[in-house]
């Protein structure tokens, strides 16, 4: 563990629209300190009497010394939490948790890593960029999303990337498809030795299945609704098969967010797989 | 001054009236993150079952309206490993540690207290009445004082006496007295109420139920009315049995008002979620707002609403000898 979490309240330095998405940047000196690329935070929404009692989670997107420490945090406004976080002014103050959940692993010696998000899941992507290129790693960027202004980061991916490839369902911006459409040319472009991908559930499944074709390591940050952040709601489990071959309803927030891709069973997402540890009827019950 | 807060669930003391919910304060090693466990009432686990149990599928919660609709279906290890990995952490770490139990039948209820029997480090046993009771239509035992009764009794019998049972109550019934009489009278040292009522949100986008399970457990400060009526029923009806208030607590004040009514501890839930430092702030701000107040003791502000309207707030001398 890089530290355990903390609880601070963060004063926001600067608020500003990235394309589709909101950029927040808070003074939070204590989780900045602990932060290693694929944590999370958590951020109470709503102000002190607020009716919405679940914390929303959030990737760090990136960490600056600033002020003894910043966190940016990106996000979409898909609901009335999201909204109020989009209407902070700068000055204004945050609860903060984090840094949460298991960070990405970085490999021993350098190599080859491909980088895929998708929408502004991307955003965790550029920490985890600068860890691996200070590790001597190649990086190439795979970026996609519905449409041009929802793809997250293209410009500094172009910078740091030694390849970047853009894909929008619509076709305005990159190649038309999805992410996974072009995934295997860049894995064989590059000859990738490990990918790490961000995004949906949906495109993390994709992504896997191009990693196993090319039997490399697949590192996958899971985006699953949580309440607590913590690891006490039990809300957010995916189910992962274990070293020892058990599959197991596991916390995201916990336990991930980060897996091995191949571990997370993708098409049982959403149901209780019959040969989970303690599935109802099963050989274990 | 501080204010004694010392407190008793039957016989046994506690140094402090807050606890966690059953459910809500994880294994203890993620709260303990943000504060140490001792420092805790009592640290209450979530409903422990006989095999392991994977718990329902996702989506598990649902926000609603100052509350958390909830359908996790007791997710855990299973008593063995429970043993083997969770209470002996919590014992080194000096915890005193209600375990919650659940079960499908009574005889999964007697199995799971008799494997708990002689084990060190539990300080009370919890039995969880809001599982759907297998031999009887999946209806929860909780919902008929004398399945609730036939649980707590035969819980009872297989547990030492120095270890005090704790019957935990579900709001959704139409007389709650009468289910906590029945308890009672079934071996119950003390009371705990209220577990979630059953709630249901419907996603308007998809047109389907919120929850994977469809319906689910209501929490958080939505409940928290009712929690007061219960647990002022149930004091009223039965003042000398010790009560474990919960529902919706998130500050000193709502504790407080839990104690006013007549719970002589109180356990924080769905707050843990949103500020994982809620148990020692709840206890802090218990603890200014009874020094304002002038009490010098918790057990003296135990039920103080019931007392007559105009009645001298300090004048319950009856509550001096009480073990309340």
């Amino acid at each position: 563990m890089a530290g355990s979490p903390v609880q601070v309240t963060g004063t926001v330095l600067t608020t500003r629209r990235v394309d589709a998405y909101h950029a927040l940047t808070v003074v939070a000196p204590g989780i900045a300190d602990r932060f290693r690329p694929g944590h999370f935070v958590t951020v109470a929404v709503g102000g002190r009497n607020s009716s919405m009692l679940t914390r929303r989670a959030f990737t760090i997107h990136d960490v600056k010394p600033d002020y003894g420490g910043t966190v940016e945090l990106v996000f979409g406004v898909r609901g009335a939490g999201t909204a109020w976080l989009a209407d902070l002014r700068a000055r204004d103050t945050l609860d903060l948790v984090g840094p949460l959940g298991r960070p990405f692993p970085l490999p021993r010696d350098p190599c080859t890593c491909v980088l895929v998000g998708d929408e502004h899941g991307a955003a965790p992507l550029f920490a985890l960029g600068d860890a691996l290129q200070q590790r001597g790693c190649r990086i190439d960027f795979v970026l996609g999303a519905p449409s041009a202004d929802r793809v997250f980061g293209a410009l500094r991916a172009r910078r740091m990337g030694e390849t970047t490839t853009l894909t929008t369902e619509d076709g305005s911006l990159g190649m038309r498809g999805k992410v996974t459409d072009v995934l295997p040319g860049v894995i064989a472009d590059a000859r990738a030795d490990a990918v790490y991908a961000c995004g949906p559930m949906e495109t993390l499944r994709g992504v896997t299945a191009v990693a196993v074709e090319f039997d490399i390591p697949v590192q996958v940050a899971v985006e699953e609704s949580m309440a607590c952040g913590i690891g006490v709601c039990m809300t957010c489990v995916v189910p992962v098969i274990g070293d020892d071959g058990v599959t197991r309803m596991v916390r995201a927030c916990t336990e991930g967010p980060v897996f091995r891709g191949e571990r997370v069973r993708f098409d049982d997402v959403g149901t209780i797989p019959f040969d989970a540890l303690g599935a109802p009827g099963g050989r274990h019950a | 001054m501080t204010a004694d807060l010392r407190t008793y669930l039957a016989h046994v003391e506690l140094p402090n009236p807050v606890l966690t919910a059953s459910g809500c304060g994880g294994t203890g090693r993620e709260l303990a993150q943000f504060s140490d466990v001792h420092r805790l009432g009592a640290f209450v686990t979530r409903s422990i079952t006989m095999a392991p149990r994977a718990g329902r599928p996702t989506p598990r919660m649902a926000e609603t309206p100052s509350g958390l609709l909830n359908a996790v279906g007791l997710q855990g290890p299973g008593v063995e490993a429970f043993l083997e990995r969770e209470l002996p952490w919590l014992a080194e770490r000096g915890a005193r540690t209600v375990v919650s139990i659940g079960g499908g039948t009574v005889t999964e209820y007697t199995a799971l207290a008799r494997r708990l029997a002689g084990v060190a480090g539990i300080t009370a046993v919890e039995v969880n009445l809001s599982c759907p009771n297998v031999e009887d239509r999946g209806r929860v035992f909780a919902r008929d004082g004398a399945a609730a009764a036939e649980v707590v009794a035969s819980v009872r019998a297989a547990t030492p006496y120095e270890v005090p049972v704790i019957a935990k109550l579900s709001p959704d019934v139409a007389d709650i007295v009468a289910v906590a009489r029945a308890c009672v009278d079934g071996g119950a040292d003390a009371l705990a109420m209220i577990n979630n009522p059953v709630g249901m949100s419907i996603d308007v986008d998809t047109m389907r139920p919120a929850l994977a399970a469809g319906t689910g457990g209501l929490s958080g400060p939505a409940v928290r009315p009712l929690a007061v009526r219960c647990v002022w029923q149930v004091h009223a009806a039965l003042p000398g049995v010790p009560i474990v208030g919960m529902g919706g607590v998130t500050t000193g004040r709502d504790a407080l008002e839990l104690v006013l009514a007549g719970a002589c501890a109180v356990a924080v839930g769905t707050a843990l979620f949103h500020d994982p430092y809620a148990c020692p702030r709840v206890l802090r701000e218990l603890e200014e707002l009874l020094q304002e107040r002038g009490f010098d003791r918790l057990a003296d502000a135990v039920g103080l609403a019931h007392r007559p309207a105009g009645a001298q707030p300090r004048s319950r001398s009856d509550l001096e000898e009480s073990s309340l």
